[in-house]
């Protein structure tokens, strides 16, 4: 299969974004092309588990390279394993469900529509790239449509929050090029130096380079996913963003950071991985605890799932921190679940939003007699966010334990123990958002008349359900997936 | 039908159930109508199928001689952990899961067909079906559970199926509080449970129940030696373990300190009392514990110990609050809670192995007999709150006249539950005085002591609602209520008279073999005089209005207060979690994280436009600045060459 | 005493710096030409002394001293123009009224 395609499609579609005319006619493309593109990542994944059968085993598949740079070593360099498509089939689900929930954008629609599929663009470019360079220019590409998306679209003090989201993602990727730049010009290659990813793993890095370009690195990507203490962006941003942008920041944005960490700066630079586990257990527990127990205090529910995404990117972080096989399979299944999740939650925020104009948990009531579906819809993605089995966040929150708990050190149980008394906390906060806006009185006689979701918002939410739903019942359609990507990994941390 | 099938079919019919009507139920206006009766015949086909199971396992398996052995009907790989660790889904059937199969499926079936009368009229009934559903199908999934993890799922899934029930009527405030309690009380004993699965797992190397049954209970294997050294602050890694296991069902089964949610839990309509918190989900601690027995019996006594002295102080405890309550339903929930710490109790006192596992089977002896007594009390509870629209004891009086099924009813299960022979509760609370005396004697008049407050508070209960004062006249005119809510109460009133008959030790004992069930009749005669006099004294109170009971209250002033007011336990857990809690961990973080950690980044926001504007500065439109900068830089340029610097 | 080539630096510094003094401090924009004029008056004596002093047998110098009077004259005829116009927008010659050049 031609990976590029992956690529050409959403080009494509933002072309024909561009060529038409009229709200109609420019989501109708926008939701064609990106179902178009949902196809095609489950054709791939046909085609994966195929290529597996018949016995392929190499590290990445449909892998095709082209030359950039080469008198520096840059290679257009693409290719995927599981985690690659599991990463992809989530982005798609996203932004199909992000452009259905927007179909009634009024607003400057054409820009809309162009900004939400260029980030998918650069999303879909970062998963597939096997070349530093080609992966950082995909980052890149993603983060000046964020600041527009929220500057222009966004409510509340949204030029504020889009500039600091935009300046913090910069830091975090300024830092990323320094992690880069450094296991460029350090690894120990024979011949001339290059950006490729599987050569730079393959020959290694030397060990005084890793443990100083390693935090570099991280933090970096740890910025794109609320690491503490570079999460600050994430409350402001994610309130102040218009609907399909908050469920592509919280889902797929965030993940970029986990990929990185996860590929980037654990899979090249294993022996400082295993050098500086300790803090960045200590960053992530800290990130699961102190987020949910500061989501407890919020008011408004965009800022509680704000937070509350925090938290759980937070697990991804300790998934990753606890470098067990276990673990890191959890980190991968979290990065999927929470992404299907949190879309939805903002989705049903974004609707409650629209109809009621107010997002104050204070404010709103009783909305499970007035919008059955859009309430149901909030209830179970709050379910879903407490780790209820028969929901995706079950099997990867408890993936994620049982591998830590493999670690007998006495400190890293205790952090095990404290982020398993999350779920305690989250049920709480969970439980105190759902009660108060969608269940109890109705506060405001003005909610009688609202009306519940239309086909298009019903659709996007069926879209991100039976993601969740599905994974959440066969968890091993997903781990079998995962599974020969996270041994290449743990291959390396083993050398 | 292959047993698979039929196994599978048991909790697969009312799982149907919930998904049709709870995703179509309230658009599709036929299927609004039919809803009762789909999911009732639903249930009625499960609980056929269960009966065949148990009957077929019992009795045709041809078990007896050797010993009831557990079958592992079938096993799914479902979330591998490597190495042999996964969480499988299974299906286990031994002697307690049958009973429990046919325990469950039979309530929930009364309880469905009462909710044909009692929940008529409701908007939102076909949802109220879909949540019974849903509810049944999780509580038999963790029945059958064959992993540890597996009976977390369905114990996290029952945990919100009560939840959903709990607030059915989700525009009540209290009813939205009291579903929140239950759940956020029950997860954190969850929590408990999680570590204590983890701990186990990891060091049993699997999460499989006959696994780690197996190599807990060997004291050679490599799993139980290594289990043992591990320790932490001195405690074994089993004993923590265990008791964080003990944790979760302490929790779902309401043991003190963890009970709080039990008594608001009554904000849910009274026959999800009646299934939830009277029969099934709150014996799932004592299910848990019973599953885990020869571990705990075997491996660890003190952790036993542990489980025995929460049950009788729990036992103890709620007997004496149920004295001062005035709603109906909390009286009965406190003894709810009182009769599940008999059972815990029954268990901790326990052996394993022959005759010095009786409290075994005669704690699960008094969870069957209780299910069928409690939910009746329950149901009838609800056909006298849905005449006189209150729940309130100073409401009602003579009812006898008004109500004569319910109050016949009622009155056998009184009795029952007050231990008077011939009912069946006679026979199960003969099993547990007797287990308690062989082990140690202050448990035993402890439980005799409870055995007396239990007939006691039962019959306060009764007395003033089926006699008292005289009837008021009832102004409304539909009665007693439909015969589908008393076909039930005929049927449990029936049961509760026969299943003490049942030689249950035959079926259920610790180890799988046949206990002969012997009836000591002189032994007997202590524990049922007791419970007449209690009966009598309250007859004495009671049967008919009198200042007494309110001059023995006064008298008691502050000791009666503070129990009316539940021993001020929600109260200190109201003030930890929002005083504390709240106040000194939640508001701080949030305050750390919006001035300290952002307040950094601010920091580094402002500086850097201070900074700006201090070099703007320079660019003055100030023709001479301009000239001494460019002067000063020449000189210093000069300087540094003509002095070889550069 | 025969004037030496110190002698002529020290009088060609000191009226370079005279002229630097000058054109920092006058207000007066027609002042600060002349200060202008000044400074490249002194830089032309300093040519011409090292031309005699050093390298008599050139000269140099004193081609450069010719070029530098050349231009001066050209910049001051430019500047006077400058000034003029600053004149007719401003109304003033003062050089601390043309500072909108500025952040």
């Amino acid at each position: 299969m031609n990976l590029l395609i992956l690529l050409i499609i959403p080009f494509l579609t933002a072309i024909g974004i561009l060529a038409v005319n009229g709200l109609k006619q420019v989501r109708t493309v926008a939701f064609i092309g990106s179902m178009i593109q949902l196809c095609l990542s489950f054709y791939l994944l046909n085609q994966y588990h195929i290529a597996k059968e018949l016995g392929d085993a190499s590290l990445m598949l449909f892998e095709q390279n082209y030359p950039w740079f080469p008198s520096m070593g840059v290679y257009f360099h693409i290719g995927v394993d599981g985690i690659s498509i599991s990463m992809i089939i989530l982005t798609a689900l996203v932004v199909v469900a992000g452009v259905l929930v927007s179909y009634g954008m009024e607003q400057l629609h054409k820009e809309f529509f162009f900004l939400l599929i260029l980030l998918s663009l650069g999303a879909y470019g970062f998963f597939i790239s096997l070349d530093l360079f080609t992966l950082f220019f995909f980052l890149e590409v993603a983060v000046i449509p964020k600041f527009l998306l929220i500057g222009i679209w966004g409510s509340g003090p949204k030029e504020r929050s889009a500039m600091k989201l935009a300046l913090m993602l910069m830091g975090g990727s300024a830092m990323i090029f320094i992690g880069l730049i450094g296991v460029y010009f350090y690894s120990n290659e024979v011949g001339a130096r290059t950006f490729d990813m599987l050569a730079l793993a393959k020959n290694g890095i030397s060990k005084e380079a890793q443990l100083f370009f390693f935090p570099f690195a991280f933090a970096g990507f740890g910025a794109f996913t609320a690491l503490f203490p570079f999460h600050t962006w994430v409350p402001d941003g994610h309130s102040s963003a218009p609907t399909a942008a908050s469920m592509f920041l919280a889902g797929i944005s965030m993940k970029l950071g986990g990929y990185g960490c996860l590929r980037v700066a654990t899979f090249l630079m294993p022996q400082a991985a295993e050098y500086y586990a300790p803090v960045i257990i200590l960053l992530a527990t800290i990130a699961i605890i102190y987020g949910a127990f500061a989501t407890m205090m919020q008011t408004d529910l965009k800022y509680i799932n704000a937070y509350s995404s925090i938290s759980h990117c937070g697990f991804v972080l300790l998934g990753i921190g606890m470098l067990t096989k276990v673990s890191i399979t959890g980190a991968v299944m979290q990065m999927v679940s929470h992404g299907l999740m949190t879309a939805l939650f903002f989705a049903a925020i974004g609707m409650m939003y629209s109809r009621t104009h107010t997002r104050l948990v204070a404010q709103l009531g009783g909305l499970l007699k007035v919008m059955p579906f859009i309430s149901s819809i909030f209830i179970i993605a709050g379910l879903c966010s407490l780790g209820l089995p028969g929901f995706s966040g079950f099997v990867s929150e408890m993936t994620i334990f049982v591998g830590a708990w493999q670690n007998p050190n006495i400190w890293y149980r205790l952090a095990t123990i404290l982020s398993c008394a999350s779920i305690v906390v989250t049920a709480v906060y969970i439980l105190r958002a759902a009660g108060s806006s969608v269940m109890g009185p109705i506060k405001d006689n003005h909610f009688l008349k609202l009306e519940d979701a239309l086909w298009n918002e019903k659709l996007a939410a069926v879209v991100l359900l039976s993601g969740i739903v599905v994974i959440g019942i066969a968890p091993f359609l997903l781990t079998d997936l995962l599974s020969p990507g996270t041994d290449i990994i743990m291959e390396q941390l083993l050398k | 039908m292959s047993s698979i099938t039929t196994i599978l079919l048991i909790p697969g019919l009312p799982l149907l159930a919930f998904l049709m009507l709870g995703i179509f139920g309230n658009s599709s206006s036929w299927l609004k109508n039919l809803a009762g009766i789909i999911a009732t015949t639903f249930m009625a086909i499960s609980c056929l199928l269960s009966v065949q199971t148990a009957i077929n396992y019992f009795v045709t398996a041809d078990l007896a001689e050797k010993g009831f052995a557990p079958i592992i009907l079938f096993k799914y790989n479902w979330l591998s952990f490597g190495s042999g660790v996964s969480i499988d889904m299974g299906a286990l059937l031994d002697p307690i899961s049958a009973m429990m199969l046919v325990v469950v499926t039979f309530i929930s079936l009364m309880v469905h067909v009462f909710s044909l009368g009692y929940m008529k009229g409701e908007e939102r009934f076909a949802t109220y079906y879909a949540f019974l559903g849903l509810f049944t199908f999780s509580m038999l999934g963790l029945i059958l559970s064959s992993n540890i993890f597996q009976i977390y799922i369905f114990w996290e899934l029952v945990g919100v199926s009560s939840f959903l029930l709990i607030g059915y009527y989700f525009a009540k405030p209290s009813a939205v509080a009291a579903a929140k309690k239950a759940f956020i009380v029950t997860r954190f004993a969850d929590l408990g449970f999680l570590i204590g699965i983890l701990t186990l797992g990891f060091y049993g190397e699997s999460f499989d129940f006959q696994t780690l049954i197996q190599r807990f209970t060997d004291h050679q294997s490599p799993q139980f030696l290594a289990i043992s050294a591990a320790s932490f602050m001195g405690i074994t890694a089993l004993s923590w373990g265990l008791m964080l296991v003990f944790m979760g069902g302490a929790g779902k089964s309401a043991m003190f300190p963890l009970h709080i949610w039990l008594p608001d839990a009554m904000e849910g309509p009274t026959p999800v009392s009646a299934l939830i918190h009277a029969a099934t989900m709150v014996v799932a601690g004592v299910y848990l514990v019973a599953r885990l027995f020869p571990i705990f019996a075997i491996s660890d006594q003190a952790a036993l110990d542990v489980v025995a002295f929460i049950g009788i102080l729990s036992a103890l405890f709620a007997a004496i609050i149920a004295f001062t309550q005035t709603d109906i339903k909390r009286v009965l929930a406190f003894s709810t809670m009182s009769q599940i710490g008999f059972m815990m109790f029954a268990l901790g006192v326990s052996n394993y192995g022959g005759e010095n596992g009786a409290g075994f089977s005669a704690s699960l002896f008094h969870l069957f007999t209780h299910a069928f007594f409690k939910s009746l009390l329950f149901l009838g509870a609800g056909a006298i709150i849905h005449m006189v629209h209150s729940n309130n004891m100073d409401d009602m009086g003579g009812l006898r006249k008004h109500m004569p099924i319910t109050h016949i009813s009622f009155l056998i299960a009184c009795l029952a539950i007050s231990g008077i022979p011939p009912f069946a509760g006679f026979f199960s609370k003969e099993a547990i005085l007797h287990a308690a005396h062989a082990s140690s004697p202050i448990t035993y008049y402890l439980a005799l002591f409870t055995s007396m407050l239990t007939a006691f508070y039962m019959f306060r209960l009764y007395f003033n609602i089926f006699w008292s004062s005289e009837a008021k006249p009832m102004h409304n005119a539909h009665g007693e209520g439909t015969w589908s809510m008393k076909i039930p109460l005929i049927i449990l009133g029936l049961l509760s008279i026969v299943v003490g008959f049942i030689p249950f030790s035959h079926y259920v004992s610790s180890d799988g073999k046949s206990l002969e069930t012997h009836l000591d009749l002189m032994f007997s005669i202590l524990p049922v005089s007791l419970a007449a006099a209690g009966i009598l004294f309250a007859a004495y109170l009671y049967k008919n209005k009198n200042e007494k009971p309110a001059q023995i209250a006064q008298n008691l002033g502050g000791i009666f207060s503070l129990v009316k007011q539940k021993f001020y336990i929600d109260e200190i857990y109201l003030f930890i979690t929002h005083k504390i809690i709240f106040n000194l961990i939640g508001r701080p973080a949030a305050w750390i994280d919006k001035h300290i950690v952002d307040g950094f980044y601010t920091l580094t926001a402002t500086t850097t436009e201070e900074f700006s504007s201090t070099i703007k500065g320079w660019q003055s439109g100030n023709l001479q600045s301009y000239a001494l900068y460019f002067l000063a830089s020449v000189l210093g340029l000069a300087i540094l060459i003509i002095y070889a610097l550069i | 005493m025969p004037i030496g080539l110190t002698h002529v630096i020290i009088l060609s510094t000191a009226l370079f710096f005279i002229g630097v003094y000058g054109f920092f401090t006058r207000r007066n924009l027609i002042t600060i030409l002349m200060s202008i004029e000044l400074m490249l008056n002194s830089v032309n004596i300093n040519f011409v002394a090292f031309n005699k002093y050093l390298y008599p047998q050139n000269i140099d110098g004193i081609f450069f001293s010719i070029f530098i009077i050349t231009i001066a004259a050209a910049e001051a005829a430019v500047a006077i123009a400058i000034i003029i116009n600053l004149y007719r927008s401003h109304n003033s010659i003062d050089v601390e009224e043309a500072n909108e050049m500025k952040y």
